[in-house]
Protein backbone atom coordinates (compact mmCIF):
# COMPACT_ATOMS: atom_id res chain seq x y z
CA UNK A 1 0.00 0.00 0.00
CA UNK A 2 1.49 3.40 -0.82
CA UNK A 3 1.68 6.21 1.61
CA UNK A 4 -1.02 8.27 -0.12
CA UNK A 5 -3.40 5.70 0.25
CA UNK A 6 -2.26 4.73 3.81
CA UNK A 7 -2.70 8.40 4.68
CA UNK A 8 -6.24 8.47 2.95
CA UNK A 9 -7.28 5.42 4.95
CA UNK A 10 -5.92 6.58 8.23
CA UNK A 11 -7.76 9.91 7.55
CA UNK A 12 -10.92 8.62 6.69
CA UNK A 13 -10.76 6.16 9.39
CA UNK A 14 -12.38 8.52 12.20
CA UNK A 15 -15.83 9.20 9.89
CA UNK A 16 -18.51 7.93 11.45
CA UNK A 17 -21.93 6.72 10.35
CA UNK A 18 -23.85 9.55 10.41
CA UNK A 19 -27.05 7.68 12.18
CA UNK A 20 -25.55 5.09 13.62
CA UNK A 21 -22.60 7.10 15.58
CA UNK A 22 -20.80 4.63 17.11
CA UNK A 23 -19.37 2.60 13.82
CA UNK A 24 -17.13 3.76 11.35
CA UNK A 25 -17.72 4.12 7.81
CA UNK A 26 -15.12 1.39 7.37
CA UNK A 27 -16.82 -1.02 9.74
CA UNK A 28 -19.76 -0.39 8.02
CA UNK A 29 -18.05 -1.50 4.57
CA UNK A 30 -19.29 1.37 2.96
CA UNK A 31 -16.29 3.01 2.52
CA UNK A 32 -14.83 -0.12 -0.11
CA UNK A 33 -11.57 1.17 -1.04
CA UNK A 34 -9.11 3.50 -1.67
CA UNK A 35 -6.67 3.26 -4.39
CA UNK A 36 -4.24 5.06 -7.15
CA UNK A 37 -5.17 5.20 -10.66
CA UNK A 38 -4.27 6.82 -13.55
CA UNK A 39 -5.65 10.18 -12.63
CA UNK A 40 -4.67 9.94 -8.91
CA UNK A 41 -6.09 8.72 -5.82
CA UNK A 42 -9.77 7.92 -6.07
CA UNK A 43 -12.00 6.64 -2.52
CA UNK A 44 -14.57 4.25 -3.83
CA UNK A 45 -17.71 4.47 -1.38
CA UNK A 46 -21.28 2.11 -1.86
CA UNK A 47 -25.12 3.16 -0.54
CA UNK A 48 -26.42 0.65 1.56
CA UNK A 49 -30.13 0.58 0.84
CA UNK A 50 -30.95 2.15 -2.15
CA UNK A 51 -33.20 5.02 -0.67
CA UNK A 52 -30.61 5.29 2.73
CA UNK A 53 -30.88 9.05 3.50
CA UNK A 54 -27.64 9.11 4.51
CA UNK A 55 -25.58 8.39 1.55
CA UNK A 56 -25.31 11.90 0.27
CA UNK A 57 -24.29 12.90 4.32
CA UNK A 58 -21.48 10.26 3.73
CA UNK A 59 -20.45 11.49 0.72
CA UNK A 60 -20.21 15.14 2.07
CA UNK A 61 -18.03 13.91 5.05
CA UNK A 62 -15.56 11.69 3.21
CA UNK A 63 -15.10 15.11 0.91
CA UNK A 64 -14.71 17.51 3.69
CA UNK A 65 -12.26 14.94 5.46
CA UNK A 66 -10.17 14.71 2.40
CA UNK A 67 -10.07 18.37 1.61
CA UNK A 68 -9.27 19.12 5.36
CA UNK A 69 -6.20 16.67 5.09
CA UNK A 70 -4.70 17.98 2.14
CA UNK A 71 -5.56 15.08 0.24
CA UNK A 72 -6.53 15.33 -3.13
CA UNK A 73 -8.87 12.27 -4.09
CA UNK A 74 -11.65 11.66 -6.52
CA UNK A 75 -14.82 10.42 -4.53
CA UNK A 76 -16.88 7.79 -6.69
CA UNK A 77 -20.31 5.74 -5.86
CA UNK A 78 -20.26 2.36 -6.84
CA UNK A 79 -23.25 -0.08 -6.54
CA UNK A 80 -21.90 -3.54 -7.79
CA UNK A 81 -21.25 -5.69 -6.08
CA UNK A 82 -24.17 -4.86 -4.04
CA UNK A 83 -23.42 -3.88 -0.32
CA UNK A 84 -24.29 -6.54 2.33
CA UNK A 85 -24.06 -6.63 5.71
CA UNK A 86 -21.31 -9.39 5.17
CA UNK A 87 -18.97 -6.83 4.93
CA UNK A 88 -19.37 -5.10 8.55
CA UNK A 89 -16.12 -5.94 10.38
CA UNK A 90 -16.25 -8.34 13.49
CA UNK A 91 -15.23 -4.82 15.52
CA UNK A 92 -18.20 -3.35 13.84
CA UNK A 93 -20.75 -5.51 15.05
CA UNK A 94 -19.79 -6.02 18.48
CA UNK A 95 -19.88 -1.92 18.69
CA UNK A 96 -23.44 -2.33 17.49
CA UNK A 97 -24.20 -4.55 19.85
CA UNK A 98 -22.81 -2.36 22.57
CA UNK A 99 -24.97 0.13 21.29
CA UNK A 100 -28.09 -1.97 21.91
CA UNK A 101 -28.21 -2.78 18.38
CA UNK A 102 -28.50 -6.72 17.58
CA UNK A 103 -25.66 -6.95 14.59
CA UNK A 104 -27.10 -9.09 11.25
CA UNK A 105 -26.94 -12.82 11.38
CA UNK A 106 -25.26 -13.93 8.12
CA UNK A 107 -28.20 -14.93 6.24
CA UNK A 108 -31.47 -14.00 5.96
CA UNK A 109 -33.88 -16.22 8.15
CA UNK A 110 -37.94 -16.89 7.92
CA UNK A 111 -40.22 -16.22 11.26
CA UNK A 112 -43.52 -17.22 12.05
CA UNK A 113 -46.63 -14.26 11.03
CA UNK A 114 -48.12 -13.31 14.39
CA UNK A 115 -51.92 -13.85 13.49
CA UNK A 116 -54.82 -11.68 14.79
CA UNK A 117 -56.40 -15.23 15.74
CA UNK A 118 -53.96 -18.15 16.99
CA UNK A 119 -52.93 -20.99 15.03
CA UNK A 120 -50.70 -23.76 14.94
CA UNK A 121 -47.29 -22.34 13.72
CA UNK A 122 -46.53 -24.28 10.39
CA UNK A 123 -43.07 -23.48 10.85
CA UNK A 124 -40.30 -24.60 13.34
CA UNK A 125 -39.13 -22.09 15.58
CA UNK A 126 -37.37 -19.32 14.14
CA UNK A 127 -33.77 -18.58 14.00
CA UNK A 128 -33.79 -16.86 17.59
CA UNK A 129 -32.01 -12.95 17.16
CA UNK A 130 -30.29 -12.36 20.76
CA UNK A 131 -30.90 -9.22 22.95
CA UNK A 132 -27.92 -7.04 22.81
CA UNK A 133 -29.05 -5.79 26.51
CA UNK A 134 -29.64 -9.03 28.63
CA UNK A 135 -28.71 -11.88 25.60
CA UNK A 136 -31.99 -13.72 26.30
CA UNK A 137 -33.08 -15.72 22.86
CA UNK A 138 -36.36 -15.13 23.81
CA UNK A 139 -37.32 -12.48 21.55
CA UNK A 140 -39.95 -11.89 19.07
CA UNK A 141 -39.88 -9.23 16.12
CA UNK A 142 -42.33 -6.39 16.42
CA UNK A 143 -42.27 -4.88 12.83
CA UNK A 144 -39.68 -5.40 9.81
CA UNK A 145 -38.84 -2.23 9.57
CA UNK A 146 -37.91 0.05 12.04
CA UNK A 147 -35.92 3.74 12.72
CA UNK A 148 -34.04 3.64 9.38
CA UNK A 149 -34.20 1.38 6.48
CA UNK A 150 -31.68 -0.89 7.84
CA UNK A 151 -33.22 -1.67 10.77
CA UNK A 152 -36.49 -3.97 12.36
CA UNK A 153 -38.07 -3.74 15.68
CA UNK A 154 -37.52 -6.46 17.85
CA UNK A 155 -38.43 -6.49 21.76
CA UNK A 156 -37.03 -8.79 24.25
CA UNK A 157 -39.32 -11.04 26.05
CA UNK A 158 -37.60 -11.58 29.47
CA UNK A 159 -35.81 -8.05 30.38
CA UNK A 160 -38.78 -6.67 28.32
CA UNK A 161 -36.71 -3.86 26.58
CA UNK A 162 -37.31 -3.07 23.06
CA UNK A 163 -34.38 -2.61 20.63
CA UNK A 164 -33.53 -2.93 17.13
CA UNK A 165 -31.97 -5.28 14.79
CA UNK A 166 -29.59 -4.82 11.59
CA UNK A 167 -31.15 -6.59 9.05
CA UNK A 168 -29.14 -9.16 6.86
CA UNK A 169 -29.19 -7.72 3.60
CA UNK B 1 -31.17 3.58 -27.26
CA UNK B 2 -34.94 5.08 -27.30
CA UNK B 3 -36.00 1.72 -26.14
CA UNK B 4 -33.64 1.32 -23.95
CA UNK B 5 -34.42 4.19 -22.27
CA UNK B 6 -38.17 3.41 -22.03
CA UNK B 7 -37.52 0.34 -20.44
CA UNK B 8 -35.34 1.85 -17.67
CA UNK B 9 -38.39 4.95 -17.33
CA UNK B 10 -41.28 1.54 -17.32
CA UNK B 11 -39.36 -0.04 -14.32
CA UNK B 12 -38.59 3.53 -12.74
CA UNK B 13 -42.11 4.71 -12.74
CA UNK B 14 -43.58 1.77 -11.04
CA UNK B 15 -41.27 2.19 -8.64
CA UNK B 16 -41.58 6.26 -8.03
CA UNK B 17 -45.33 6.01 -8.74
CA UNK B 18 -46.21 2.74 -5.78
CA UNK B 19 -43.58 4.71 -3.48
CA UNK B 20 -45.91 7.84 -3.92
CA UNK B 21 -48.98 5.98 -3.39
CA UNK B 22 -47.89 4.09 -0.27
CA UNK B 23 -46.05 7.34 1.30
CA UNK B 24 -49.71 8.55 1.77
CA UNK B 25 -49.83 6.48 4.67
CA UNK B 26 -47.27 8.30 6.38
CA UNK B 27 -48.87 10.06 9.31
CA UNK B 28 -52.12 8.11 8.87
CA UNK B 29 -51.10 4.00 9.32
CA UNK B 30 -53.08 1.96 11.06
CA UNK B 31 -50.41 1.32 14.31
CA UNK B 32 -46.92 3.27 14.86
CA UNK B 33 -45.46 0.21 13.30
CA UNK B 34 -47.24 0.26 10.10
CA UNK B 35 -46.39 4.10 8.92
CA UNK B 36 -42.94 3.83 9.65
CA UNK B 37 -43.09 0.23 7.74
CA UNK B 38 -44.55 1.81 5.01
CA UNK B 39 -42.33 4.47 4.64
CA UNK B 40 -39.57 2.19 4.53
CA UNK B 41 -41.22 0.75 1.47
CA UNK B 42 -41.81 3.94 0.16
CA UNK B 43 -37.97 5.10 0.83
CA UNK B 44 -36.51 1.80 -0.94
CA UNK B 45 -39.10 2.63 -3.79
CA UNK B 46 -37.81 5.85 -4.33
CA UNK B 47 -34.07 5.21 -3.79
CA UNK B 48 -35.00 2.50 -6.90
CA UNK B 49 -36.52 5.06 -8.78
CA UNK B 50 -33.83 7.53 -8.01
CA UNK B 51 -30.55 4.95 -9.77
CA UNK B 52 -33.17 4.31 -12.61
CA UNK B 53 -34.07 7.54 -13.65
CA UNK B 54 -30.40 8.74 -13.33
CA UNK B 55 -29.28 5.94 -15.35
CA UNK B 56 -32.41 7.02 -18.03
CA UNK B 57 -30.62 10.66 -18.03
CA UNK B 58 -27.51 9.34 -18.37
CA UNK B 59 -28.14 7.55 -21.50
CA UNK B 60 -30.44 10.79 -22.76
CA UNK B 61 -28.09 13.08 -22.13
CA UNK B 62 -28.82 16.99 -22.60
CA UNK B 63 -30.70 18.42 -20.16
CA UNK B 64 -32.30 15.25 -18.89
CA UNK B 65 -32.24 14.97 -14.95
CA UNK B 66 -33.57 12.32 -12.61
CA UNK B 67 -35.71 15.56 -11.38
CA UNK B 68 -36.90 16.37 -15.38
CA UNK B 69 -37.60 12.87 -15.00
CA UNK B 70 -39.54 12.12 -12.35
CA UNK B 71 -41.32 16.25 -11.63
CA UNK B 72 -41.77 17.35 -15.64
CA UNK B 73 -43.11 14.52 -17.20
CA UNK B 74 -47.32 14.30 -17.68
CA UNK B 75 -49.48 11.54 -17.35
CA UNK B 76 -49.31 10.51 -20.68
CA UNK B 77 -45.21 10.14 -20.48
CA UNK B 78 -45.52 8.07 -17.41
CA UNK B 79 -44.86 3.96 -18.02
CA UNK B 80 -46.05 2.68 -14.65
CA UNK B 81 -48.72 -0.39 -14.10
CA UNK B 82 -52.06 1.23 -13.65
CA UNK B 83 -51.95 -1.34 -10.73
CA UNK B 84 -49.46 1.14 -9.03
CA UNK B 85 -51.07 4.21 -9.29
CA UNK B 86 -54.97 3.13 -7.94
CA UNK B 87 -55.78 4.72 -4.60
CA UNK B 88 -56.13 2.99 -1.42
CA UNK B 89 -59.90 1.75 -1.82
CA UNK B 90 -62.20 -0.65 -3.59
CA UNK B 91 -63.67 0.62 -6.91
CA UNK B 92 -66.71 2.05 -5.35
CA UNK B 93 -65.75 4.42 -2.63
CA UNK B 94 -66.74 7.53 -2.66
CA UNK B 95 -63.24 9.57 -2.29
CA UNK B 96 -59.87 7.92 -2.07
CA UNK B 97 -59.16 10.48 2.00
CA UNK B 98 -62.45 8.94 3.18
CA UNK B 99 -61.85 5.21 2.32
CA UNK B 100 -58.74 3.99 2.68
CA UNK B 101 -58.79 0.58 3.15
CA UNK B 102 -55.40 -1.28 4.59
CA UNK B 103 -56.23 -4.30 2.68
CA UNK B 104 -56.33 -2.92 -0.77
CA UNK B 105 -52.63 -1.20 -0.37
CA UNK B 106 -51.47 -4.90 0.96
CA UNK B 107 -52.37 -7.03 -1.90
CA UNK B 108 -51.31 -4.36 -4.50
CA UNK B 109 -47.84 -4.24 -2.56
CA UNK B 110 -48.04 -7.88 -2.39
CA UNK B 111 -48.61 -8.75 -6.59
CA UNK B 112 -46.42 -5.99 -7.17
CA UNK B 113 -43.46 -7.75 -4.93
CA UNK B 114 -43.96 -11.03 -5.98
CA UNK B 115 -43.30 -10.08 -9.88
CA UNK B 116 -40.54 -7.64 -9.08
CA UNK B 117 -38.79 -10.55 -6.77
CA UNK B 118 -38.04 -12.79 -9.57
CA UNK B 119 -38.04 -9.43 -12.29
CA UNK B 120 -34.82 -7.83 -10.34
CA UNK B 121 -33.63 -11.44 -9.72
CA UNK B 122 -33.52 -12.19 -13.83
CA UNK B 123 -32.26 -8.38 -14.52
CA UNK B 124 -29.29 -8.94 -12.55
CA UNK B 125 -28.25 -11.01 -16.02
CA UNK B 126 -29.28 -7.46 -17.67
CA UNK B 127 -26.22 -7.08 -20.37
CA UNK B 128 -26.67 -3.53 -19.52
CA UNK B 129 -24.46 -3.95 -16.58
CA UNK B 130 -25.45 -0.68 -14.53
CA UNK B 131 -28.83 -2.30 -14.46
CA UNK B 132 -27.72 -5.35 -13.10
CA UNK B 133 -26.37 -3.60 -10.49
CA UNK B 134 -29.31 -1.92 -9.46
CA UNK B 135 -31.30 -5.14 -10.18
CA UNK B 136 -28.74 -6.69 -7.46
CA UNK B 137 -29.49 -3.98 -4.72
CA UNK B 138 -33.36 -4.05 -5.72
CA UNK B 139 -33.49 -7.40 -5.23
CA UNK B 140 -32.09 -7.49 -1.89
CA UNK B 141 -35.16 -4.71 -0.93
CA UNK B 142 -37.85 -6.31 -2.70
CA UNK B 143 -37.38 -9.53 -0.74
CA UNK B 144 -38.36 -8.00 2.39
CA UNK B 145 -40.91 -5.90 1.24
CA UNK B 146 -42.39 -8.97 -0.22
CA UNK B 147 -42.39 -11.32 2.90
CA UNK B 148 -43.40 -7.96 4.69
CA UNK B 149 -46.86 -7.74 2.37
CA UNK B 150 -47.09 -11.74 2.43
CA UNK B 151 -47.50 -11.70 5.97
CA UNK B 152 -49.97 -9.36 6.22
CA UNK B 153 -51.75 -11.11 3.37
CA UNK B 154 -51.95 -14.08 5.74
CA UNK B 155 -52.84 -12.06 8.05
CA UNK B 156 -55.90 -10.62 7.29
CA UNK B 157 -56.82 -13.07 5.32
CA UNK B 158 -56.63 -15.86 7.67
CA UNK B 159 -58.08 -13.58 10.41
CA UNK B 160 -61.21 -12.07 11.49
CA UNK B 161 -64.09 -12.37 9.26
CA UNK B 162 -63.68 -8.64 8.68
CA UNK B 163 -60.14 -8.70 7.50
CA UNK B 164 -61.02 -11.75 5.71
CA UNK B 165 -64.12 -10.31 3.76
CA UNK B 166 -62.08 -7.02 3.00
CA UNK B 167 -58.51 -8.95 1.60
CA UNK B 168 -60.88 -10.86 -0.13
CA UNK B 169 -62.59 -7.53 -1.83
CA UNK B 170 -59.07 -6.14 -2.03
CA UNK B 171 -57.72 -9.22 -4.12
CA UNK B 172 -61.10 -9.45 -6.28
CA UNK B 173 -60.87 -5.83 -7.22
CA UNK B 174 -57.05 -5.72 -8.07
CA UNK B 175 -56.46 -9.05 -9.92
CA UNK B 176 -57.69 -8.00 -13.40
CA UNK B 177 -54.87 -4.92 -13.37
CA UNK B 178 -52.47 -7.97 -13.07
CA UNK B 179 -53.17 -8.71 -16.24
CA UNK B 180 -51.06 -5.77 -17.57
CA UNK B 181 -48.15 -7.71 -16.57
CA UNK B 182 -48.09 -10.06 -19.14
CA UNK B 183 -49.11 -7.96 -22.59
CA UNK B 184 -46.14 -6.94 -24.51
CA UNK B 185 -44.70 -3.86 -24.99
CA UNK B 186 -42.76 -2.18 -27.45
CA UNK B 187 -40.08 -1.28 -24.80
CA UNK B 188 -40.29 -4.56 -23.15
CA UNK B 189 -40.23 -6.60 -26.39
CA UNK B 190 -37.33 -4.86 -27.78
CA UNK B 191 -34.90 -4.52 -24.17
CA UNK B 192 -36.01 -8.16 -23.60
CA UNK B 193 -34.37 -9.12 -27.31
CA UNK B 194 -30.85 -7.03 -26.69
CA UNK B 195 -30.44 -8.83 -23.80
CA UNK B 196 -31.02 -5.44 -21.60
CA UNK B 197 -34.34 -6.98 -20.19
CA UNK B 198 -36.58 -9.97 -19.63
CA UNK B 199 -39.42 -11.19 -21.15
CA UNK B 200 -42.02 -11.22 -18.04
CA UNK B 201 -44.10 -14.15 -19.35
CA UNK B 202 -41.14 -15.92 -18.51
CA UNK B 203 -41.68 -15.65 -15.35
CA UNK B 204 -45.21 -16.38 -14.98
CA UNK B 205 -45.33 -19.61 -14.02
CA UNK B 206 -42.74 -18.34 -10.86
CA UNK B 207 -45.50 -15.34 -9.96
CA UNK B 208 -48.50 -18.10 -10.23
CA UNK B 209 -47.24 -20.32 -7.36
CA UNK B 210 -45.65 -17.62 -4.79
CA UNK B 211 -49.23 -16.01 -5.86
CA UNK B 212 -51.14 -19.16 -5.08
CA UNK B 213 -49.12 -20.30 -2.58
CA UNK B 214 -49.69 -17.00 -0.30
CA UNK B 215 -52.99 -17.27 -1.05
CA UNK B 216 -53.92 -20.84 0.10
CA UNK B 217 -52.38 -19.79 3.20
CA UNK B 218 -54.30 -16.94 3.77
CA UNK B 219 -57.37 -18.84 2.99
CA UNK B 220 -58.01 -16.43 0.44
CA UNK B 221 -59.62 -17.36 -2.94
CA UNK B 222 -57.79 -16.49 -6.32
CA UNK B 223 -60.10 -14.21 -8.21
CA UNK B 224 -59.93 -14.28 -12.04
CA UNK B 225 -58.06 -11.56 -13.69
CA UNK B 226 -59.96 -10.93 -16.81
CA UNK B 227 -62.00 -8.53 -18.10
CA UNK B 228 -60.70 -4.80 -18.69
CA UNK B 229 -57.48 -4.43 -19.93
CA UNK B 230 -55.24 -1.82 -17.89
CA UNK B 231 -52.47 0.10 -19.90
CA UNK B 232 -50.24 2.37 -17.93
CA UNK B 233 -47.46 1.34 -18.96
CA UNK B 234 -48.05 2.43 -22.43
CA UNK B 235 -48.93 5.68 -21.07
CA UNK B 236 -52.66 4.97 -21.23
CA UNK B 237 -53.72 5.66 -17.18
CA UNK B 238 -56.67 5.38 -14.86
CA UNK B 239 -57.86 9.03 -13.73
CA UNK B 240 -55.78 8.45 -10.61
CA UNK B 241 -52.44 9.45 -11.92
CA UNK B 242 -53.10 12.79 -12.28
CA UNK B 243 -53.91 13.65 -8.85
CA UNK B 244 -50.93 11.51 -7.69
CA UNK B 245 -48.59 13.33 -9.74
CA UNK B 246 -50.55 16.61 -9.05
CA UNK B 247 -49.39 16.33 -5.48
CA UNK B 248 -45.97 15.06 -5.92
CA UNK B 249 -44.73 17.43 -8.82
CA UNK B 250 -46.09 20.94 -7.44
CA UNK B 251 -43.30 21.73 -5.06
CA UNK B 252 -40.75 21.41 -7.71
CA UNK B 253 -43.26 23.07 -10.53
CA UNK B 254 -43.35 25.63 -8.63
CA UNK B 255 -40.12 26.40 -7.70
CA UNK B 256 -38.07 24.64 -11.44
CA UNK B 257 -34.69 25.34 -9.42
CA UNK B 258 -35.34 25.23 -6.28
CA UNK B 259 -32.86 24.00 -3.55
CA UNK B 260 -32.69 23.07 -0.25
Amino acid sequence: MSTRVEAAWAALDVLFDPEIPVVTLRDLGILRAVRETADGLEVVITPTYSGCPAIGQIEDDVRATLQQQGISARVITQLAPAWTTDWMSEAGKEKLRDYGIAPPHRTPFECSVIRFVARQPETGPADAIACPRCGSLNTSETSRFGSTACKALYRCLDCQEPFDYFKPY
Amino acid sequence: MTSHVDYLLHLADNALVLGQRNAEWCGHGPVLEEDIALANVSLDLIGQARLLYQLAAQLSGGEVSENTLAYFRDVADFRNYTLLELPHHGPLAANAAADRDYATTIVCNFLYSALMALLWEALQKSQDAQLAAIAAKSQKEVRYHLRYSRDWLLRLGDGTEESHRRAQAALDHLMPYTQEFWIDSQPESEASAAGVGVDLKSLKADWDSIVDQALREATLDRSTAAGYLSQGKMGQHSEHLGYLLGEMQSLPRAHPDGCW
